[in-house]
């Protein structure tokens, strides 16, 4: 079985769980992957969609965000677009080492570092024009 | 699902209780609660997680935003924090090497042998 699931959001925070909820639900229907498995696609998709609202509302964009979730039997695949104004993926700070006293003034600026964590595969793809986060999580 | 935060007393601890969902949208009451809870004479703070469905980066700086205020004024943080899965979240971020993670009350409450962080699980602390 193999299907895909397309949605359009406002940029806008409260959507972020509709996101989750939908990308769960399609998942689940994904023959052998694991429930634990899907709490991970939960975090990592809300992490992407979480950053995809935050470019919009930082550049005054009032298109829509696109994720697109693809189930097949060996994979799902997310995939959130953006159309803010993009990043440097190679420039990203380092996180600092927890025990040090300035990790504690990082609250912030750790989705990514999860993202990656989380997902089996994952790409960044980010220019002027927006950025595309794809998320695999492979049976 | 929101956020829901309720807060008890469990002396010395004063214990906030977090369900729903501790994401973008709900972050911010749990930084609210904390900032509540300090200014009212907290120093020893444990966030109950036990009937939290979610966590992301933002639950997760809301928590180390709350470890930061507390130890800035010689408190402590600690986290009750049972299900694997959240606890996960924090693992990926490494903040179970700084942070004292309890699967119950009862663990955080009991008495810490002589010479133990008083963490049931995790790293322990610095």
């Amino acid at each position: 079985m193999s299907g895909t699931v397309e949605i359009e959001i406002p940029a806008r925070a409260d959507y972020v769980s509709l996101v989750r909820l939908v990308v769960a639900a399609a998942a689940e229907m994904a023959p052998s992957l694991e429930p634990s498995r899907v709490d991970d696609l939960r975090v990592a998709v809300s992490e992407a969609t979480t950053n995809a609202i935050q470019a919009h509302i930082r550049s005054g964009s009032t298109r829509p965000v696109r994720v697109c979730c693809h189930c097949s039997n060996g994979s799902v695949v997310v995939t959130v677009r953006d159309e803010g104004p993009g990043f440097d993926v190679d420039a990203l700070p380092e996180m600092p080492p927890p025990e040090s006293e300035a990790r504690l003034g990082r609250e912030s600026g750790m989705g990514i570092s999860i993202m990656r964590a989380l997902a089996d595969n994952s790409s960044i793809d980010s220019s002027p024009e927006g950025t595309e986060v794809r998320l695999a999580f492979l049976h | 699902m929101t956020v829901t935060i309720r807060r008890r007393e469990k002396p010395p601890w004063t214990v906030l209780s977090v369900g729903g969902d501790l994401d973008v949208v709900g972050a911010p009451d749990l930084r609210q609660a904390v900032v509540a809870a300090v200014a009212d004479g907290s120093r020893r703070l444990a966030l109950d997680l036990s009937e939290l469905d979610f966590v992301d980066s933002f639950g997760i700086g809301a928590v180390v935003g709350a470890l930061k205020r507390l130890r800035q004024r010689g408190g402590d943080l600690a986290l009750v924090c049972p299900s694997p899965r959240i606890r996960r979240v924090f693992e990926i971020c490494d903040l179970d090497r700084i942070l004292a993670l309890h699967d119950s009350i009862d663990s955080l409450l009991e008495p810490s042998p002589v010479g133990s962080a008083g963490a049931t699980s995790g790293r322990g602390r610095p």
